[in-house]
């Protein structure tokens, strides 16, 4: 997949697209894997115990907790590569939509619990 | 009138930090179209910049209080697990709503929803405070950014709004309550 553009389109005269790329395609990443690992928590016993990070909270604390550094992750080294770069927006604001949607309806209980 | 801890805890991660969130989507929406569409009809100063910067920030802030308040400090009263021969449930809502087929649902689909979606939000907002911190008035040039952004926000708004939603319906059938009252007004105040 084609993600990086050549510079010397109209919007690679403004400041460069990459580090706006990389933050919606890790929002949409950080979503994705949070409702994966909820679904992946209530599957297995073993991943459910393992996602206990806080005995009060319950497996959501791991959930969360894991949810949130993949998203903090992906972004900082999404950041690091693309900061300086114009990339092929539209492509990656499209599967960062689609990700954050399917967010949605993994978590979805009746969706979920087909897993 | 009085409350009690864990029930002024509950008021304050939705109706404090959560229904303050959800007001403030409907200004961010407006105000991000505006100024990046460069639709307004008179153009944006610094000044505009700078209070919807602070007013995203907020938003982070808000976002950020909720799931965490909601997580680490609500939840576990809800989900606490009576002990075995418990007969009087109220002081467990989440067993209280399971144990009656009429409000089961509002647990099974309602909360176990509502926990995760709701941590949407602040990935959302954070991303979308971000984006329009570092290039601000740039946004007009960057078409899909600018879209991405509106979409994200909307997508806070929904997700912020299914959580309110079953976290006001979940209360209103088996509340989170306990703790230490706090009196609110005097004792012989009718």
């Amino acid at each position: 997949m084609k993600i990086l553009d050549d510079a010397g389109s109209p919007e690679s005269l403004a400041l460069a697209n990459g580090s706006g790329a990389a933050a919606i395609l890790s929002a949409g990443i950080g979503c994705f894997s949070l409702a994966v690992l909820a679904i992946a928590g209530d599957t297995s016993a073993v991943v459910k115990s393992g996602l206990i990070f806080y005995r009060a909270t319950g497996p959501l604390s791991g959930v969360t907790t894991v949810a949130i550094l993949v998203w903090l992750c992906t972004w900082g080294v999404l950041e690091w590569r693309w900061r300086r770069k114009t990339v092929a927006l539209r492509r990656v604001s499209l599967v960062s939509l689609l990700l954050l949607g399917l967010g949605f309806l993994l978590t979805f209980p009746p969706i979920a619990e087909l897993f | 009138m009085g409350i009690t801890v864990r029930g002024f805890w509950t008021l304050i991660h939705g109706m404090g930090f959560g229904a303050l969130y959800l007001l403030a989507c409907s200004g961010a929406l407006v105000e991000l179209y505006r100024f990046t569409t460069g639709r307004a009809r008179t153009e944006s100063t610094a000044g505009d910049e700078r209070f919807l910067r602070a007013y995203l920030i907020t938003m982070v802030v808000l976002a950020w209080a909720a799931v965490l308040t909601g997580t680490y400090v609500v939840y576990p009263w809800y989900r606490a697990t009576a002990p075995l021969g418990t007969v009087d449930l109220a002081m467990f809502p989440q067993q209280l709503l399971m144990s009656h087929p009429t409000t089961a649902t509002w647990h099974s689909l309602g909360m176990e929803w509502k926990e995760h979606v709701g941590w949407f939000t602040p990935i959302s907002i954070t991303m979308a405070a971000f984006i329009f911190i570092k290039y601000g008035r740039d946004l007009r040039e960057h078409r899909h950014l600018r879209a991405a952004v509106l979409w994200f926000t909307v997508a806070s708004f929904v997700a912020a709004g299914v959580a309110g939603f079953f976290g006001a319906m979940i209360d209103k059938y088996a509340p989170v309550q306990g703790g230490r009252a706090i009196q609110l007004t005097g004792e012989g105040e009718r």
